[in-house]
C-alpha cells in the first residue's frame, strides 16, 4: 500500500530538518571556533596570499579525523562541513517525500540535483 | 593583528551584515567579499569561501520559517535546481581560470544593479492562473496564503527561466554569493510567479546552490576555519535578530543605509578592480 504523504507534511519535516542542521552546524563551529582561538589565538595573520588549507582540511575522512584529536581547527571545520551538508541533507529526505508521493518525474529531478551535490561534496572536483 | 582580533572584528562585521542583510531582505551575502577583501585585505580566494559558508546559514535558517509557512514551492526550487547546480559547477571551474582583477569588476558590477534594483519601486503583476503547457508538464501550479484564503498561480515561460538559473548558479560560484537578484528576476518578472512565491523559493534554493560550490572549494583549500567561522556564526547571529526584530520595529529607513553601504562597495570593487590595486 503506498503511504500517503502530503506536501504540507513534506514542507513542516523540510523546516524542521534545515532548523536542526543549522542549530548542530552552529554548535559544533561555536566548539571549534573557541578551541581554535585558546590553541592559535596569539598566531599572526596571514590571509591576505592564499596559500590553501593544509591537506588535513580539505577531506572529509582528514576533518572528521582531525576532530577527534581535539584541533580547533579541524572541529570548526567540522561545523563548517556540516553546514554545507544540511543542503543536501535537504535534498536526500525531498527525494524520499517524492519517491513515498510515487511522484517518478520528481524522483528523477531530484536525484540529478542529490548527484551532482554529492559528486561536489567526495570528490571536490568542477 | 593577533588571529584573535581578526575573527573578534570579522564576527562583528558579519553580525551587521546579517542584521541589515535579514532587515532589509537583501541578504547579507552580498557585502560578505567586499567586507573581508576591502576592509580586512583577505585574499579573494578565502573570501569567497567564507561567505559562501554565510549564505547556506544564513539562507538555510530563514528558508526553514518559510517552507513551513507555505510560501516556498518545492517543485519549482527542485527543478531549478539542477539548473542553478550545474551553474555553480562551471562557475566552480570558471573561478579558476579568471583573474582576481576581472572578478573584482563583476563583483562591483552585480553589487552596482543590486543597489539600483533596491532603489526602485517594485510594481506587482497579475498572478496568472490559466494553464501553462510547462507548468502542468512539470507540475508546478501551486497556492500560495493570502490574507483572503489560499490564492491559486501557475508558471509561464519556464525554460527561460531555468536558462537563467544557470547564470545564477555561475554568479554565485564566482563571487560567493546567493545571487538572489538573478533568481528573483528569473521567477518574478520572467516566470510570473508572485512576488512572495519568487523571494522565499529563490531563498530556498540559495543554501543548494551555494553548498555545490563551497564542497569544491573546500577541497581545493578556500575554507579557512579561521576566517569562516566568525563569519558563519556572526551571520546567523544577525540574521536571527533581524528576523525577531522585523516583526515589531518600523525599519524602513534602514534600506536606505544598506543600499548605500552596496553602492559603495560596488564602486570600490569596480575601482580597485579595473586599476587592478588588488
Amino acid at each position: 500500500m503506498a503511504m500517503r504523504v502530503s506536501d504540507h507534511a513534506v514542507q513542516q519535516a523540510i523546516g524542521g530538518l534545515l532548523r536542526l542542521g543549522v542549530v548542530v552546524a552552529a554548535a559544533v563551529t561555536c566548539l571549534g571556533g573557541a578551541l581554535l582561538l585558546i590553541q592559535h589565538g596569539r598566531d599572526p595573520v596571514a590571509h591576505s596570499t592564499f596559500q590553501g588549507e593544509p591537506a588535513a582540511l580539505e577531506s572529509i575522512t582528514s576533518i572528521v579525523r582531525g576532530a577527534f584529536t581535539g584541533s580547533g581547527d579541524a572541529i570548526a571545520q567540522l561545523g563548517l562541513l556540516l553546514l554545507i551538508a544540511t543542503p543536501v541533507a535537504r535534498v536526500a529526505f525531498t527525494l524520499v517525500a517524492f519517491a513515498l508521493q510515487r511522484d517518478r518525474k520528481y524522483v528523477l529531478i531530484t536525484s540529478i540535483v542529490l548527484a551532482l551535490l554529492v559528486y561536489a561534496l567526495v570528490f571536490g572536483k568542477a | 593583528m593577533t588571529l584573535a582580533v581578526l575573527a573578534l572584528l570579522i564576527g562583528a562585521g558579519s553580525f551587521a551584515a546579517g542584521l541589515l542583510g535579514s532587515l532589509t531582505g537583501l541578504g547579507g551575502g552580498i557585502v560578505v567579499v567586499p567586507m573581508l577583501t576591502l576592509i580586512f585585505h583577505i585574499d579573494l580566494r578565502y573570501a569567497v569561501g567564507a561567505s559562501l559558508i554565510a549564505v547556506i546559514a544564513t539562507s538555510s535558517g530563514a528558508a526553514a520559517a518559510f517552507v513551513r509557512e507555505g510560501y516556498t514551492n518545492v517543485r519549482i526550487a527542485i527543478l531549478l535546481e539542477v539548473a542553478t547546480t550545474i551553474g555553480a559547477l562551471i562557475g566552480a571551474a570558471l573561478a579558476v581560470k579568471a583573474s582576481p582583477a576581472s572578478l573584482y569588476v563583476l563583483f562591483g558590477v552585480v553589487l552596482g544593479a543590486s543597489a539600483y534594483r533596491s532603489l526602485r519601486p517594485r510594481a506587482e503583476h497579475v498572478i496568472l492562473t490559466t494553464p501553462d503547457r510547462w507548468s502542468a508538464q512539470f507540475n508546478l501550479d501551486s497556492t500560495y496564503p493570502t490574507a483572503s484564503g489560499p490564492q491559486p498561480y501557475s508558471a509561464r515561460r519556464v525554460p527561460f527561466g531555468f536558462a537563467l538559473m544557470l547564470v545564477g548558479g555561475i554568479l554565485s560560484a564566482l563571487l560567493g554569493i546567493g545571487a538572489g537578484i538573478i533568481k528573483v528576476l528569473a521567477m518574478d518578472q520572467v516566470m510570473s510567479l508572485p512576488f512572495k512565491v519568487s523571494t522565499t523559493t529563490s531563498n530556498f534554493m540559495i543554501g543548494v546552490t551555494a553548498a555545490v560550490s563551497a564542497a569544491v572549494y573546500l577541497h581545493r583549500g578556500q575554507i579557512d576555519p579561521a576566517i569562516s567561522f566568525p563569519v558563519m556564526l556572526g551571520a546567523v547571529a544577525g540574521a536571527w535578530l533581524g528576523a525577531r526584530v522585523l516583526t515589531r520595529a518600523d525599519v524602513r529607513w534602514l534600506r536606505p543605509l544598506f543600499t548605500t553601504i552596496v553602492f559603495v562597495a560596488a564602486v570600490e570593487m569596480l575601482y580597485k578592480g579595473l586599476t587592478g590595486t588588488i
